[in-house]
């Protein structure tokens, strides 16, 4: 298997952030792999809590990602018509483990929500298992484990973190 | 406080079939202080579930009220809802949001306390009155009064409220219809939802409640539901709201989703089905046939004046709402789920919460928006005075989706918001 750099996975992870910024999310949706899984603990599991048996804020497989896909697409996702603007910084990118069956990588975000003139941060640590595809990179999971107390004063994740 | 009689917080007008609420109620500050005295010192408040805290030790420290107070299960196993400050200065004892200890020690002057409260020792006991540790005064004190139904834990900060199971009244049945759906019991899933909206408190009871929004401000969730359960039609069956006395209130209907208790859907195949067949049968023998339909098929929202929802729908739900300022609220919402439940149906259960319910799920941040608006929309109040809801008043038995229920709550509110006799008001819902 090919080395990757860490180069490389901060370009990936910020073609992400930038794909979610500009709400592309359908292209964004392609980045995951067929299997892939998108969550968020609430934050008063540990960080490696599993979905199947703890309540969290949000534990998608990759069907229910795609419909969380098509739903922020409509305009009945009333939470977010019309779209909130967003920023997104990503930092601290880490390559933890590289191997065949592909990288786990953990990065710190913090994600600016704005909407209806009110202004909301996210922030934690987000962790990647990657795959790679025919030399592209492929996210398999992605974990956002938030640091704050709970969800406030954010209030709700109506955004894809 | 300001309240004239010709400038009502609600509006009834039988002739007219019109019940209205008057939406200074949502923003007047001087409400939001009258309603701290009036609702939230006066009421059974959710604390939390027995299941939370299973052996000798347990404890969880949460704010109700804006109290801070501490459940702790004693040495011999009795549950114990102390107030969590110490009888020396006042410092929160403690610190940590949940654990197990056999002790509490302040860290300010080192008081150590047992679960039960009492004060066990102190730094420098002999320059203390040789009987200090024996006075009452000398312990953490509990909550006034402190009352547990089938392990859901009540506090209350008047001591001189009617007992628990009285101020259930109709609430404590549907309970009881939650409750009996498992001869194991029912835990607390770990995992708090955290949350909150910028709203009015009572805008989250009025929506926890409201069986008509949900095809308006849920239409992306049912069109989500049409791509999961093929075969089922979208659209909620026909069910009843009831008002269940002292402002308590509950819809039941049936609905398309998958029911982890005993209802089956395509998508769960057929290990599912085999698993649904097996719930269903424990149920019709401990219960009948009749009961354990209910239990299985019929959907529950079911609201406990003031601040306690319990949601028997496509999961079950525990979820409590303090406001901290007219347009402000903080929500804990949990997961109840039975003790004997087998990993595939804990596991849809989970799903099936979160595909709909909390803060990252596919409906709940549409209610939070629209509670938003709402509340911004009441920036209009002083010329846009009333909110309507009336729906299904001239009813003889008002469907899950009329407005009975929020009546039922406003009538209570009223009650105990202004409990002299003003004119225009009829104090019954209708």
């Amino acid at each position: 298997m090919q080395t990757i750099e860490r180069s490389a996975v901060e370009d990936f992870l910020f073609h992400e952030a930038d794909l979610l910024d500009q709400w592309r999310l359908p292209e964004w949706l392609e980045l995951f792999t067929d299997d892939a899984t998108y969550e968020v603990p609430c934050t008063d599991l540990p960080p490696d809590a599993l979905s199947d048996v703890n309540l969290f804020y949000i534990a998608d497989d990759r069907f229910r990602l795609g419909e969380r896909v098509k739903r922020l697409m409509k305009r009945t996702a009333h939470a977010e018509f019309p779209h909130s603007k967003t920023s997104r910084l990503i930092g601290n990118v880490r390559i933890c483990e590289s191997g065949e069956d592909g990288l786990r990588v953990s990065a710190k975000f913090q994600t600016y929500r704005t909407k209806d003139g009110t202004t909301d941060v996210y922030f934690g640590t987000a962790n990647y298992r990657l795959r790679v595809n025919d030399g592209e990179l492929r996210i398999r999971d992605k974990r956002c484990v938030l640091a704050g107390d709970g969800l406030r004063p954010s209030g709700r994740i109506s955004i894809v973190l | 406080m300001h309240h004239h009689s010709d400038d009502p917080a609600i509006l009834i007008d039988q002739g007219q079939k019109t019940f209205k609420v008057a939406r200074k109620n949502f923003t007047d500050p001087e409400i939001f202080r009258a309603e701290k005295d009036r609702i939230f010192e006066r009421c059974w408040l959710y604390l939390g579930h027995a299941s939370e805290l299973p052996k000798p030790g347990d404890f969880i420290s949460r704010t109700v009220a804006g109290r801070s107070i501490l459940l702790s299960r004693d040495s011999k196993g009795t549950l114990r809802a102390l107030l969590n400050t110490c009888p020396h200065r006042g410092a929160q004892v403690c610190r940590e949001r949940k654990g197990n200890a056999k002790s509490f020690q302040c860290f300010y002057h080192g008081w150590v306390f047992g679960a039960d409260g009492k004060l066990r020792s102190q730094p420098g006991e002999e320059s203390y009155a040789a009987d200090f540790k024996e006075r009452d005064s000398s312990n953490m004190q509990p909550v006034p009064r402190f009352e547990i139904y089938r392990d859901f834990c009540f506090v209350a900060f008047d001591k001189n409220i009617v007992p628990l199971v009285d101020y259930l009244a109709g609430a404590k049945e549907y309970l009881d219809i939650v409750c009996d759906q498992t001869d194991a019991g029912l835990s607390i899933i770990s995992g708090t939802q955290e949350y909150s909206i910028r709203a009015n408190w009572k805008l989250l009871t009025e929506n926890s409640i409201d069986g008509y929004h949900a095809l308006t401000t849920h239409a992306s969730y049912f069109d989500y539901l049409m791509n999961t359960t093929d075969g089922l039609s979208g659209g909620m069956g026909g069910g009843y709201g009831y008002d269940l006395g002292n402002g308590h209130a509950v819809l039941e209907y049936a609905a398309p989703w998958g029911r982890p208790v005993a209802q089956w859907i395509p998508a769960w195949g057929e290990e599912g089905k085999r698993e649904i067949e097996r719930l269903h049968q424990s149920l019709t023998e401990r219960h009948g046939r009749d009961r354990a339909d209910r239990i299985a098929l019929k959907n529950r929202n079911l609201f406990i004046f003031p601040n306690l929802v319990v949601n028997d729908i496509m999961a079950l739900t525990v979820r409590t709402y303090f406001p901290l300022a007219p347009d402000y609220m903080l929500i804990n919402a949990w997961a109840l789920g039975p003790n004997s439940e087998s990993a595939w149906a804990r596991k849809f259960r989970l799903n099936n919460f979160l595909e709909f319910l909390g803060p990252g799920g596919f409906a709940t941040p549409d209610d939070a928006e629209a509670l938003e608006h709402c509340q911004r929309g009441f920036n209009n109040a002083k010329e846009a005075q009333w909110n309507d809801i009336s729906k299904g008043m001239g009813k003889d038995r008002p469907s899950h989706n009329d407005e009975l229920q929020m009546r039922a709550f406003w009538t209570r509110w009223n009650a105990m918001m202004f409990p002299e006799p003003v004119p225009n008001l009829k104090g019954v819902a209708a």
